[in-house]
């Protein structure tokens, strides 16, 4: 039997030694919350009020921008940044409203796995980006490839 | 992965006038601001997983990645892009309010003015934004 705790119960002590993750946490959403701020602001600026807005975007739209690496690097911690803080309030939510056991492990296991994988993969992404691949339509191809 | 310690804020209780509602739920702006935090959370959580699937298919061929970035052009996609970025600039401004309480005790007072210059902020954000976004969206 699951025992549901009255609403004033206090929090339970966090173990005394050793890393407070839990606290870690807490502090992450902040400060990465602060950072997404700046990121997504900008990215949500560049992208869809600048310009032609969504309209203008496409391949050659994004090989423009990944020929910078300041780009790169913008989309890579925003990337970071923003899935932990997704996958850890998806967490919090998961923990609120489910019971510790098997579903509440399959949640979480769930958010982990598909929050490593899609790090590993928008990473990759980014950084083996070729703007110019061989054999594609000059048409579609960022204006600074031989082949456009 | 098992321990729950992050739990929904409670309120700090008036020992004047108690009126228990017969619920959790408050009801008043801190409840809401926590309410709208939540579900704007998740749903850009799901926006984000398919946005990095659909970013990742600029690595597929420029076909593949403008095909599907193409629907995103449409007018209704363009209208759920609207909510998207209502969605995201609540949670941004929600969540500096809640840093704000947390850190700083005259925010912790005046929590419910705070949400009311959110909400003003978030229509300032979004006359600025909404406008312009549909004109791009219904002008080709």
């Amino acid at each position: 039997m699951t025992v549901i705790e009255s609403p004033r119960t206090p929090a339970r002590r966090a173990p005394r030694r050793g890393v407070n993750l839990e606290k870690w946490g807490w502090i992450y959403m902040r400060a990465s919350g602060v950072v997404l701020v700046v990121l997504v602001f900008g990215h949500l600026f560049v992208n869809l009020m600048v310009g032609e807005g969504v309209k203008a975007i496409d391949f050659g739209f994004v090989g423009g921008k990944w020929a910078d690496p300041f780009w790169q690097w913008w989309d890579v911690l925003m990337l970071w940044l923003a899935l932990i803080h997704g996958a850890n309030g998806m967490r919090t939510i998961v923990s609120d409203y489910t019971n510790p056991g098997t579903v509440q492990r399959i949640l979480k296991g769930a958010l982990l796995l598909s929050t490593v994988v899609l790090l590993v993969l928008g990473t990759l992404v980014v950084f083996t980006f070729d703007p110019c691949p061989a054999g594609s339509p000059a048409e579609l191809l960022p204006s600074f490839c031989p082949a456009a | 992965m098992s321990a729950t310690t992050t739990r929904t804020p409670i309120a700090p209780e008036k020992p004047a006038k108690q009126k228990p509602g017969g619920t959790l739920y408050r009801g008043r702006e801190g409840m809401w601001s926590w309410v709208l935090h939540r579900i704007t959370g998740v749903a850009i959580f799901f926006f984000l997983l398919v946005h990095i699937l659909d970013t990742a298919l600029v690595r597929v061929s420029p076909e593949a990645y403008n095909a599907v970035i193409g629907t995103y052009q449409t007018p209704i996609m363009g209208l759920g892009e609207v909510a998207l970025v209502g969605a995201i600039v609540f949670h941004a401004f929600n969540g500096l309010r809640v840093i704000l309480v947390d850190f700083w005790s005259w925010a912790t007072r005046n929590q419910k003015v705070l949400f009311y210059i959110v909400i003003a902020l978030w229509v300032i954000t979004m006359l600025g934004f909404v406008p312009r976004h549909l004109m791009n969206v219904f002008s080709h």
